[in-house]
């Protein structure tokens, strides 16, 4: 038992980091949320749980930016999971070709998220942007678009910014998961004279529910963290149409309001925990 | 089918690329005339707009900086818990690491306002050391998780050899551990680099000082400075993405293999 404790030491100096500087402060974050605290005076009133309750029940900027929130996960999740799925199956085989297409695939990912903001805002860009000047070039110009700048659907639009930027990711998770399935399960459902959608439907896909289920979860948590491509696109501080739960927190923060804002955390963390409870048991149900 | 689905994908991903790289040599006028096509008349003057007015070799020098710290430090404290989680009794190995992964749960965003105030008393705001502290401390949660899923693999064998022969539990780290899991670590440690190196987050909070900016928050600024002006623009996103891009081209097997351990760990 020598060898254990030395081994204890071993993980001192990172547990004195992330005890003081994570777990700290989290636990202080839940203190700051009953206070009136702008920040930086000197005192402030303690406020009990009235800050939680009208975060819950009585602000419409946190509201509207959940509902935006939602909508943008619900969108990222479905279009970037099946893209993401569409491209490994497409891709799983090994050639030179498709090493060199998973490749590209994968690089938007490798780059801040600032310059994938960057890149969209000008495709967006409602007089000179890429995408309308496709629609014209291709005789749709009368399905030209403001894009961004339309409120109900402008959080849509950074949706698509979003599965560009980490479809290639999740991509070769899903590559790693279909590399997995035994070439013997394709032979029989051949025999059977299954095509190529009913492989798909009886084969790969569920073969592939340990991945899908990994891919489902990430993109959750990655969603709820979209902070610098919304900043990047929408300026600081985002208009309503694009704010989400992460860049309220800052803006109230911004805004002098820190007790406030730490309260808006605190529902930050609930409803990503709701969410990931409801896909969790989502997940048993489908697969057993 | 195939061929058409993927080519179509590819171009998605190709184009805005191309016109990103291309408009950095364009004038606004010119890129606005013809976004798709080559500069009529190359010029170099948005380069030198950048590299005048943004100070942009002081931010350069902020961001490798700040990676060039905090990514091993990063690496040798997760690899330490790692290395115990991996060698541990059950219990006290599963009490370390769900310690640990309780951190991956958590949203940066939801624990930033209290770090905040923490650095703020502590005067690691403006600094880059709070910079390279916070990196850290964030990031440890994913390289244990990482780390630790290789060592476990490890035959304790290997281990018990080495205390054996009289060598202590540091040298079996040393000498056993870390270099067996050089493959791993070389693959956690592009992952921490990307994510150190893109990281706009904390920058934004903690850093008022223009000089002491990193890329990330750097670029966020033209945003307002140069409003329309994307050929601007496009210049900052080619200098802050260039490092990683050709650090990618010759590592390209080892960087896929580290961000996907990180987003299927972390």
């Amino acid at each position: 038992m020598r060898s254990s404790r030395s081994l204890y030491l071993f993980a001192v100096p990172a547990l004195i980091l992330y005890g003081g500087f994570f777990l700290l402060p989290a636990a202080q974050g839940l203190r700051y949320a009953t206070t009136d605290w702008d920040g930086y005076s000197p005192t402030f009133r303690n406020v009990g749980a009235a800050n939680l309750t009208d975060v819950v029940t009585n602000d419409d900027l946190f509201r509207h930016a959940l509902t935006n929130n939602l909508k943008f996960l619900l969108v990222v999740v479905l279009g970037q999971t099946a893209l993401a799925l569409l491209l490994a199956v497409l891709l799983a085989a090994r050639s030179r070709g498709s090493t060199w297409l998973r490749a590209l695939f994968f690089l938007p990912t490798i780059l801040s998220s600032v310059s994938v903001a960057f890149i969209w805002k000008f495709v967006y860009d409602p007089n000179f942007g890429l995408a309308n000047a496709l629609l014209r070039a291709v005789g749709l110009g009368r399905f030209e678009s403001s894009y961004l700048g339309n409120e109900s659907t402008a959080i849509l639009w950074v949706a698509v910014a979003q599965i560009w930027f980490h479809a290639g990711q999740m991509m070769v998770v899903y590559i790693a998961g279909i590399n997995q399935i035994p070439d013997e399960l394709y032979d029989a459902a051949k025999t059977d004279g299954a095509g190529r959608w009913q492989q798909f439907r009886h084969v790969t896909w569920p073969m592939v529910a340990p991945a899908t289920t990994l891919v489902v979860a990430y993109t959750t948590l990655q969603s709820f963290k979209a902070f610098d491509l919304i900043l990047g696109l929408a300026g600081n501080p985002p208009r309503s149409g694009l704010d989400v739960l992460a860049t309220r927190i800052y803006s109230t923060f911004a805004n002098s309001q820190l007790g406030y804002a730490a309260a808006e955390s605190i529902v930050f963390m609930a409803a990503i925990a709701l969410v990931t409870f409801l896909q969790n048991r989502a997940a048993r149900t489908v697969h057993g | 089918m195939r061929r058409l689905l993927l080519a179509i994908y590819a171009l998605l991903i190709v184009v805005p690329l191309v016109v990103i790289v291309g408009g950095s040599f364009k004038t606004t006028a010119d890129l606005f005339a013809s976004p798709f096509g080559p500069p009529t008349r190359p010029t170099l003057d948005n380069y030198v707009t950048i590299l005048q007015k943004q100070d942009l070799l002081r931010v350069l020098g902020n961001s490798i900086l700040v990676v060039a710290v905090s990514v091993p430090v990063t690496l040798l404290l997760g690899s330490l818990v790692a290395f115990a989680v991996a060698r541990l009794p059950r219990w006290p190995s599963r009490i370390l690491f769900g310690i640990f992964a309780l951190g991956l749960a958590v949203p940066a965003q939801a624990v930033m306002i209290p770090q905040y105030v923490q650095f703020d008393r502590l005067g690691l705001r403006n600094s880059l050391t709070g910079l390279m502290l916070i990196n850290v401390v964030v990031t440890l949660p994913v390289a244990v998780f990482i780390l630790s899923g290789f060592m476990r693999t490890l035959p304790a064998e290997l281990f018990e050899a080495a205390e054996i022969d009289g060598a202590g539990t540091w040298a079996a780290y040393r000498r056993i551990a870390v270099p067996v899991a050089a493959p791993s670590l070389a693959a956690t440690a592009i992952f921490l680099v990307v994510m150190h190196w893109n990281d706009l987050l904390y920058p934004l909070l903690f850093i008022d000082e223009p000089g002491k900016r990193t890329l990330p928050l750097a670029l966020l600024d033209f945003q307002g400075e140069y409003l329309t002006e994307y050929p601007l623009l496009f210049t900052g996103v080619v200098v802050a993405s260039l490092p990683m891009v050709l650090a990618y081209a010759f590592l390209q097997r080892h960087f896929v293999a580290g961000i996907t351990a990180g987003a299927v760990k972390g």
